[in-house]
């Protein structure tokens, strides 16, 4: 393969599998942000503590920790269904849910952190897996596995997550308490308990998309706060409450990123990447798939 | 004869009061002595840097109980204010200013790396403060502040004395190299390590194939590792941070990068962390170190230091190994100590003076600094990592894994390349 050629393919190949990793991380803002209107600033803090607790069981256990992320799954949803009764009962029924409940996201994302810090020191972590150290080769194309593996579970959580929301009740529920919480309450249904165990499914993701994260790039507490331009900048390119509008909006963001680093020089990629953004915006408001 | 005792009365009032002063005198000096010396200063707590700060602030700890020891200095003993600055430049001013006007320390210091060392910068000069760094990278060439001085071993010129090893070894390869890459994060130290990098590149006649920098949160750095080998260089020089010396180290074996020597500035390869787990994937790489055993015997109290440091490390999560910054953390501090014990004082403009008129015996040898506050001689090592094997910290605690290229005091062996052949 020319040499040209070769890399515009593995500058594709590179961005669809930065843009899974992406869709991981703001899938649960698409579904908190996006379907439940909650403000969920403190979501990368969640993905770094699903960082440390793969990071803990790894060390200890050696145990794979995207499996783990998977298997301890529902303790991220406890603790989101916990996050949300909070924030429901001390802002949203009281009207307050715009800046007291964003103030209520910030102090937790600076709690999560400090608390991080305090537990495992300021030291940068890093896994090791059976496969963060193999490439695939075919010629001149190269496929890492470190990103590959996360980024084949992370397009499994997403299909599952889309299948989950249209072939289930609880998740057309989901779908219906984002477009008209009155209408779905005269059906005799419960809008808080519905958003409730969404929101900890988005919580949920945030846990397993720690373990992609940190099989990918050393993490440190402070880390997530990298990511909160992102992870709502991927949401709304997508669409607003749209999962497959998000994974689109992460793999087109990806591509950029990956075809600017390699043409045009790195320092470049955030500027086009948030430009696409802005320009996608300005001709489709309601983002690529959004309503 | 009236007069007369009036006149007697008077001057015995007199010279008891005389004594009465002299005698509350002696019990102010006395107080003051019995003050604690209190030296201010912030410190990468959280953040990026908070490994390196908080291996630092460890190291300082220990000085300060050494000192405190034998009774502290000129009678007093040594106490600090600190404050986490978070690695984030903005907080450096206000920080200072408490530091020195609420906290009303008697002597600051800096925090840790060129980010947080240049914004206090403009404060020091404004109110004419001596000003000990740790590990700021020619953070004076644009202040030109006489009353700085650094830590670092980079050498007066220290953008090119960090440099200097990687291309110093670089041109023992045969045939000479004729092209470099160069890249680095964009951020204030990788900006000035490339600074002097193209000096040696002028200086050698290399020709420049690729010149960029990227985003320090970059998340995937293969792109860039695929676009520099498209260029084919000779050499690769990278100047990044940990969280990037890592990706790129990664990335260059996932990419299969082929090129005759690579690395440099990497900074985070010095810590345990990075060490144990890139591993094997470090070998074969070029990078700066400031102690590796291959020394040990050489710096005899460094070993005894190191000892102790490792103790507190392991139980405070933090390097465990404690190679790069604390050795001169606790260095800076010896410097101050005998500059303050020999002025008799914390005068600024005194111990600024003393600092560049004497050399100082600490932990990592003679200290000796130059007009502009940087050391006198650079005596940065470059390095080869070869016959990794695992990710176990222990074969980084004996010599065995590393090649001292430069300089030539300490060099252990000649450099490995190409680079992909190295790495095996």
């Amino acid at each position: 393969m020319e040499a040209s050629t070769a890399l515009v393919v593995n500058a594709i190949i590179a961005g669809l599998l930065l843009g899974g990793f992406y869709a991981a991380v703001s899938l649960g803002i698409s579904i908190s942000f996006g379907m439940l209107d909650v403000v969920n600033i403190a979501h990368p803090a969640f993905i770094i503590l699903g960082s440390y607790v793969a990071y803990i069981v790894n060390d200890r256990l050696g145990f794979d920790p995207i499996l783990v992320s998977v298997v301890l799954s529902p303790l991220f949803f406890a603790l989101g269904m916990a996050l949300y009764r909070i924030y429901y009962l001390c802002f949203e029924k009281r009207g307050q849910e715009s800046l007291r409940g964003l103030a209520f996201f910030f102090g937790i994302l600076f709690i999560t952190e400090v608390t991080l810090v305090l537990i495992f020191g300021v030291d940068y972590r890093l896994v090791t897996t059976a496969y963060s150290e193999v490439t695939w080769r075919a010629g001149d194309i190269d496929l890492p596995m470190r990103l590959f593996v996360p980024f084949l579970v992370s397009i499994a959580m997403v299909v599952a997550l889309q299948l989950f929301l249209t072939h289930t009740f609880f998740g057309r529920a989901v779908l219906a308490v984002a477009q008209d919480q009155l209408a779905l309450r005269l059906m005799g249904v419960n809008p808080v308990r519905v958003k409730e165990r969404a929101f900890a499914l988005s919580i949920a993701t945030a846990g397993v998309a720690g373990a992609f994260l940190i099989v990918i790039q050393p993490v440190q507490p402070s880390i997530g706060r990298e990511y909160i331009g992102l992870v709502f900048a991927v949401c709304v390119l997508g669409g607003m409450g749209s999962i497959w509008g998000t994974l689109i909006g992460a793999l087109v963001l990806g591509i950029a990123e990956s075809f600017t680093s390699t043409f045009f020089g790195p320092s470049w990629a955030p500027a086009v990447s948030f430009g696409l953004l802005l320009a996608t915006l300005a001709f489709r408001p309601s983002g690529i798939l959004g309503r | 004869m009236r007069g007369n005792s009036v006149l007697t009365t008077l001057a015995r009032w007199l010279g008891a009061f005389a004594a009465a002063l002299a005698l509350a005198g002696s019990f102010a000096t006395e107080a003051l002595a019995q003050q604690p010396l209190r030296i201010g200063f912030g410190m990468s707590l959280t953040g990026p840097l908070a490994g390196n700060g908080k291996a630092a602030l460890i190291a300082m700890e220990i000085w300060k109980d050494d000192v405190n020891a034998k009774g502290g200095i000129l009678g007093r003993k040594v106490e600090f204010v600190y404050y986490d600055d978070q690695t984030n430049p903005a907080t450096v001013p206000g920080l200072y200013t408490k530091l020195l006007d609420v906290d009303k320390v008697d002597l600051v210091v800096s925090g840790y790396g060129t980010a947080v060392i240049a914004p206090a910068m403009p404060l020091m000069m404004q109110r004419n403060l001596m000003f000990m760094t740790l590990f700021g990278l020619n953070v004076n060439s644009k202040f030109n502040y006489d009353r700085y001085f650094q830590i670092m071993p980079a050498g007066p010129e220290p953008a090119i004395g960090w440099t200097r090893g990687f291309f110093e070894a670089a041109m023992g390869l045969n045939p000479k190299p004729k092209t470099i890459a160069l890249v680095g994060a964009d951020a204030e130290y990788p900006h000035l390590a490339l600074e002097g990098a193209r000096v040696h590149v002028k200086r050698l006649g290399l020709k420049v194939v690729y010149d960029k920098s990227y985003p320090p949160n970059t998340t995937d750095y293969s792109p860039i590792v695929r676009a520099i080998q498209a260029t084919n260089p000779d050499l690769v020089y990278l100047a990044s941070y940990p969280p990037d010396s890592a990706g790129m180290v990664r990335a260059v074996n996932e990419v299969g990068l082929k090129t005759r020597m690579f690395g440099g500035g990497l900074v985070g390869t010095q810590f345990a962390a990075l060490k144990t787990a890139l591993g094997p994937l470090l070998n074969g790489v070029v990078n700066y170190e400031l102690y590796t055993p291959e020394l040990s015997g050489k710096f005899p109290f460094l070993d005894a230091f190191l000892k102790k440091y490792q103790e507190r490390a392991a139980k405070e999560g933090v390097d465990p190994l404690g190679f790069y910054l604390p050795p001169y953390a606790y260095a800076m501090m010896q410097v101050l100590d005998q500059a303050i014990t020999a002025t008799k004082g914390l005068d600024s403009g005194k111990l600024a003076e003393y600092i560049h008129t004497h050399t100082f015996d600490t932990f990592v040898g003679k200290v000796g600094f130059a007009k502009n506050g940087e050391w006198s001689e650079p005596r940065v090592m470059m390095v080869q990592y070869n016959g990794i094997k695992g990710n176990t910290i222990d074969q980084w605690k004996q010599p065995g894994v590393v090649t001292v290229l430069e300089p030539g005091p300490y060099k252990t062996g000649v450099v490995k390349a190409p680079y992909q052949d190295a790495k095996h």
